[in-house]
């Protein structure tokens, strides 16, 4: 339908529908009945005064007749009809009639309408979320895995009459060791499912701009640009960035990633990082930053959010505060990031936190499935400006490179430090470091 | 009971009662080298040994010959070595996940046409999707029938 032809098809709607004469909407609103006949036919087009009496006289705002809403309401029914399941079938031709008769009806179909789509998009990314969660995802397969040995040894014990003894002793040993298993693992994803919304929410600000950054795997085009950029207007409206808290967070880490990639250009920084990688000598970090004159912590927020290169490995990034608390997470597959709480006390990131400005690296190995090694280089230094006078602000941070990247032809045979994610999903039953039960069998 | 590879009735459980004609003591002697019919051998690849031990005594009891391995290091050499006619893999093993080992396995002549039965925790559409584009002849989503698996490997391996 032309756009010109909704108003006055919609006046006439209105008109009809209060049981009015043509001549009498006309002499009301001032206007001859031939000529509000043409409006109403859409043969001409109203005037904003003609329209402001027409809709004083039918008792409307005027922003019903107005043709731009009215597209938008349509548009908006349009949207809600198609979201409709397959036994509820509207009358889509009729929408314009029914936003002319109903207004307020219409405007509350479409609300609902936008209500229920924004809620699904909600849900779908908090799903999302939990589906990709270090904690939830370790919890399930050790349930998965205790409950499957159970059945099957159940199963044999009951449907088997003539089981040998000791078959029959080891089964009943196994079931024993796998309900106890089973009974921790379900108690502590309870405990997990418990306290989750609690500590940090499912949104927390942190977490609604990493999923954002996910989003755009970590390299954002504009902070390329050595132009000044409003930020908060560049993400406006980004769904992941619900929050002002979460808002207020991408822009301040967005002004800092435009900072570090001017002092780090891409132009420069990827052929020299590709030279290194290729020549078989191992990454070193601290040559890059002397030869870029910057300092470790700001090569390796780049190097964790440069766009994707065949030539380059995906680089990890954690980093903490004085306190050990992680203020960002950039994951990389095979290390296991905690989603919240303490993370593994052997990570080099908390070693660098105790001597600041003495860089460390450390080849790492994380208990996963399967294991991965990563070459680990973290330093910490003070994040507030130079000055004596305590409390100072530190900040350490941790780069993660896989070590089939980062090391050269040699050391490929060097011990590893064993660590893990956090406490609660790490198998390693021996560590000394460790603050709570597993909820994963060594 | 050790899961480097050993061949299961030559371990140190006890003995399956002699109403089962395949897995008496004499049987169980004559499995260095195994002697047993090639389409009788299966191997079995899964970390978690409570549930590997379920299976082997389930597929003994129908008469297979079973050889466990924890770990997906030493697949390839154990299938050189053991000649079997079915393998069960773990989708997740430590050391190496059981996707790139049914990838390397449909990559050789030798095996590229070997029944393997992919066993996985993930039982998502998407998933099986993962498993059949590897080669998996079958996919099967823990837990599992121990019914169901034993028709499977017998329909696998009589094909």
């Amino acid at each position: 339908m032309p756009k010109s032809a909704l108003s006055g098809t919609r006046i006439r709607s209105l008109r009809t529908a209060r049981r009015m004469a043509q001549a009498d909407l006309a002499r009301l609103a001032g206007v001859s009945p031939s000529y509000l006949n043409l409006i109403e036919h859409n043969r001409r087009r109203a005037s904003a005064g003609v329209l402001e009496s027409l809709a004083k006289a039918l008792h409307v705002p005027v922003e019903t007749l107005d043709e731009g809403a009215g597209d938008a309401q349509i548009e908006a029914l349009r949207a809600a009809a198609a979201r409709a399941n397959a036994s509820v079938t509207p009358e889509i031709d009729r929408a314009e009639e029914f936003i002319g008769r109903f207004p307020g009806w219409a405007a509350l179909v479409a609300q609902l309408a936008a209500a229920a789509e924004a809620q699904e998009r909600v849900i779908e990314r908090l799903s999302d979320r939990m589906a990709h969660d270090p904690n939830l995802s370790a919890s399930l397969h050790e349930i998965v895995s205790a409950v499957t040995s159970v059945q099957s040894t159940a199963a044999i014990l009951a449907e088997s009459d003539e089981l040998e003894p000791e078959w029959r002793a080891r089964f009943h040993r196994n079931v024993h060791e796998d309900s106890v298993r089973l009974a921790n693992a379900a108690e502590a994803l309870v405990a997990f499912l418990d306290t989750s919304g609690e500590e940090t929410g499912l949104a927390a600000p942190q977490e609604e701009l990493e999923s954002w950054l996910e989003r755009q795997h970590f390299h954002v085009a504009a902070t390329e640009s050595p132009d000044r950029v409003d930020w908060p207007r560049h993400i406006a409206g980004e769904p992941e960035l619900a929050t002002a808290a979460a808002r207020s967070l991408a822009a301040a880490w967005l002004t800092r990633a435009q900072a570090d990639a001017q002092a780090l250009p891409l132009n420069r920084l990827l052929p020299a990082l590709t030279k290194m990688l290729s020549a078989g000598d191992g990454f070193a970090p601290e040559t890059l930053a002397r030869d870029f004159g910057c300092d470790l912590a700001r090569l390796f927020r780049r190097l964790a959010t440069l766009p994707p290169d065949p030539g380059i490995p995906r680089f990890g990034l954690v980093t903490c505060d004085g306190s050990g608390t992680l203020t960002f997470r950039r994951p990389v597959e095979g290390f296991q990031l905690p989603r919240f709480g303490g993370a593994c006390p052997l990570w080099p990131l908390y070693e660098a936190l105790l001597r600041p400005d003495r860089p460390v690296r450390t080849l790492v190995e994380v208990a996963g499935r399967p294991p991965a090694r990563f070459v680990a280089h973290a330093v910490a230094g003070a994040r507030d400006p130079l000055r004596f006078d305590p409390p100072h602000v530190w900040e350490a941070s941790m780069l993660l490179t896989p070590a089939s990247a980062a090391l050269g032809r040699e050391a490929s045979e060097e011990d590893a430090r064993p660590v893990g994610s956090s406490c609660r999903v790490c198998p390693r039953s021996g560590c000394t470091a460790r603050r709570e039960p597993s909820i994963v069998a060594g | 009971m050790s899961h480097d590879g050993s061949d299961a009735a030559a371990g140190d459980v006890a003995p399956i009662p002699d109403s089962n004609p395949v897995l008496t003591q004499a049987d169980r002697s004559r499995f260095e080298p195994s002697p047993e019919p090639a389409e009788r051998r299966v191997l079995v690849v899964e970390d978690e040994p409570n549930i590997s031990e379920a299976i082997r005594y389930i597929l003994q009891r129908d008469g297979f010959s079973v050889t466990l391995l924890a770990s997906g290091e030493g697949v390839l050499e154990t299938i050189a070595a053991k000649d079997p006619a079915l393998v069960i893999l773990d989708a997740m093993l430590p050391g190496v996940s059981g996707l790139d080992i049914l990838r390397a396995l449909r990559g050789q002549p030798g095996t590229a046409a070997l029944p393997v039965i992919l066993l996985t925790a993930k039982g998502s559409a998407q998933a099986r999707e993962q498993a059949i584009e590897a080669g998996a002849s079958l996919f099967m989503a823990k837990p599992f029938a121990n019914a169901a698996l034993l028709e499977a490997v017998r329909n696998l391996v009589e094909a």
